[in-house]
């Protein structure tokens, strides 16, 4: 801690400015008029930490008392800003090019970036800990580092040594489960769940492990423990993910962006830094939250949520479903309805997403509106594949964001409604979960299409269910019409009898 | 600073930001992954002091790998962020 009490007071001072503007950052989401502003605090504050590190750590030729006075080492200040070009290069490319229905994976590979970033900068403190002022006082209780036989490794500081364990633990966690979490997401990988045998016995023994390891580690810090903890953490990370089904996806995004916060603020600890402990506590809760709010929407507990095994191909309940008469409409159908109506209120789902029917949905919006209709959206917590998604793509295709509502803000509306509009969405609107109580997703927040004069639903075909597995009664019911075709082809055909 | 206060400012950060965070509209939950993604590559400050420190060779590379990723997480997670933000527009009225 020697060191660490010699860091000048601006210094400190800049990290605390860094971690105020993240938190504005982060306050500016609360409208999308101050959210622009809020991002730029964030980037002002970013650039003032990496400003504030390279003016502080970066090694200068000593000019006799006066080290400040020195040149830098040019050597070292080219590589760190070749490295930050490199990564520059590809983060903004990345984020020009990247077609925002894959949003969640692009998320899911950066938290795997910040986990692996974590592991290596835990991995580098271990190393070389005098460069990170981590190193144990010798004789104790002096500020000395001098250690007698100078053949001896530098002694870490036992504190030091947990935050640092707990860092890479995380860190690597967040690496590996988000490497899943990607493939599960970008189709590389089925998202059906995974389940070993005796999982739950391998994962807690793992944990356990890991802990007393980390235990250990204020002992003895062997090259093996510290290894050994970053390996069995990569294990533990893939072994917690792949039993997740597809559609919890949303809730794991936002696990691992909350441990990604963890890992930042346990190596701010190991640092002594306070912009990475104010960001790590944010991030942390902020992911956090998004899972809790996630798994409310879903009326499941966070517990089962990760003990996994569920949205995979589950069998329906009963195969008498079936048989139940429905009406089937066509593009004109749907077209003259809408036409009629005073109010329509669109549900959009992951279905519009992977269609790309956004954009056939705006202009179809926008010729009922030229026809005196009001058009709304009403968007579920948990639609799409991660929080927020559904409103990133109506904006993409241009749908003003007030036009877009939640769940709780609409629902008392689908009763003065004429008709409701049911692209790509299917569990979310299912009545069975407020009055079957056998049904999986019984007690899960649902929107009250069924309410509305009449309900247009748009699927490909009557066979599929959604990802819980259940049929919906709602195709049954009498004011209900299926529109069965893909569903950029029936928004696109329904264009073109409104045109 | 003693751990003490590192963990004051640690527990104290958490509270701002489960409040801050309550009040995120919903419909931006999906700029605020990106945002925080970006700014959790703050660890990039650990990443530079290893760059920047002689000594051991092993860990000035490590250092810089760190840096490469990070880096990608900064620029890539803020430009992202920046454009979802600039396409949630208001109604035209008029």
């Amino acid at each position: 801690m020697h060191e660490a009490a010699q860091t000048p007071a601006w210094v400190m001072l800049a990290y605390l400015a860094a971690g105020m503007c993240f938190i504005l950052a982060l306050r500016g989401l609360s409208s999308p008029a101050s959210s622009r502003r809020g991002n730029r605090f964030g980037m002002f504050g970013m650039a003032l930490a990496l400003a504030t590190t390279l003016v502080h750590y970066l090694p200068r030729f000593e000019v006799g008392d006066a080290p400040w006075l020195g040149n830098p080492d040019y050597l070292t200040l080219a590589e760190i800003l070749g490295a930050i070009a490199i990564g520059a290069a590809i983060g903004l490319v990345t984020a020009r090019r990247i077609a925002m229905t894959a949003m969640p994976q692009l998320v899911a590979a950066f938290h795997s970036l910040v986990g692996m970033a974590a592991v290596l900068v835990g991995a580098a403190a271990y190393l070389n800990p005098e460069a990170f002022g981590i190193v144990q006082p010798f004789p104790p209780g002096t500020g000395w580092t001098v250690y007698a036989p100078l053949s001896l490794a530098p002694s870490i500081n036992p504190v030091s040594r947990v935050e640092m364990g707990l860092g890479v633990a995380i860190g690597a966690i967040t690496f590996s489960g988000s490497v899943i979490a990607f493939l599960k997401l970008n189709g590389n990988m089925s998202g059906k769940p995974i389940l070993l045998p005796l999982r739950h016995v391998i994962n807690l023994g793992t944990l356990a492990a890991i802990l007393g390891l980390i235990g250990w580690f204020t002992q003895d810090q062997s090259p093996w423990v510290f290894w050994t903890i970053a390996g069995l953490s990569f294990a533990i990370g893939f072994l917690l993910i792949i039993p997740i089904g597809g559609a919890d996806m949303p809730v794991v995004i936002s696990m691992l962006n909350s441990y990604s916060g963890w890992a930042a603020a346990a190596m701010g600890f190991t640092l002594h830094n306070s912009a990475m402990i104010i960001t790590g506590a944010l991030v942390g809760s902020s992911g956090a939250i998004l899972s809790y709010i996630m798994c409310r929407a879903m009326n499941r507990s966070f517990v089962s949520v990760i003990a996994g095994g569920f949205g995979g191909d589950a069998v329906a309940g009963g195969g008498a479903a079936i048989d139940k008469p429905w009406k089937r409409g066509s593009a004109e159908d749907a077209a003259f309805l809408m036409r009629q109506a005073e109010q329509v209120i669109i549900v959009p789902g992951y279905g519009m997403a992977v269609a790309q029917a956004q954009h056939a949905l705006r202009e179809m919006a926008d010729l009922l509106k030229k026809e005196g209709v009001s058009v709304k959206y009403a968007i579920h917590p948990v639609a799409g594949r991660m929080p927020g998604h559904m409103n990133v793509l109506l904006a993409e295709a241009n749908v003003p964001y007030d036009e877009v509502f939640e769940l709780e803000d609409i629902n008392s509306e689908f009763a003065r409604t004429d008709v409701a509009f049911v692209i790509g969405a299917n569990d979310v609107t299912n009545p069975a979960a407020k009055t079957d109580k056998s049904s999986p997703i019984y007690g899960m927040p649902v929107l009250d299409v069924e309410k509305a004069k009449t309900v247009l639903f748009v699927k490909r075909s009557m066979g599929g269910v959604g990802y819980a597995g259940v049929d919906n009664e709602l195709f049954y019911r009498d004011n209900t019409m299926m529109l069965l075709a893909d569903a950029k082809k029936m928004v696109e055909e329904i264009v073109k009898s409104l045109g | 600073m003693d751990f003490i206060s590192i963990l004051s400012i640690f527990v104290l950060a958490c509270f701002v930001g489960y409040y801050v965070v309550w009040s995120v509209t919903p419909a931006l939950h999906t700029p605020l992954m990106s945002v925080t993604n970006a700014i959790s590559s703050v660890i990039v400050v650990g990443a530079l002091i290893a760059a920047a420190a002689a000594g051991a060779s092993g860990a000035k590379w490590l250092g810089l790998i760190a840096v490469v990723l990070a880096s990608v997480n900064i620029f890539g997670g803020f430009a992202v962020t920046a454009r979802m933000l600039a396409m949630y527009k208001r109604k035209e009225r008029g």
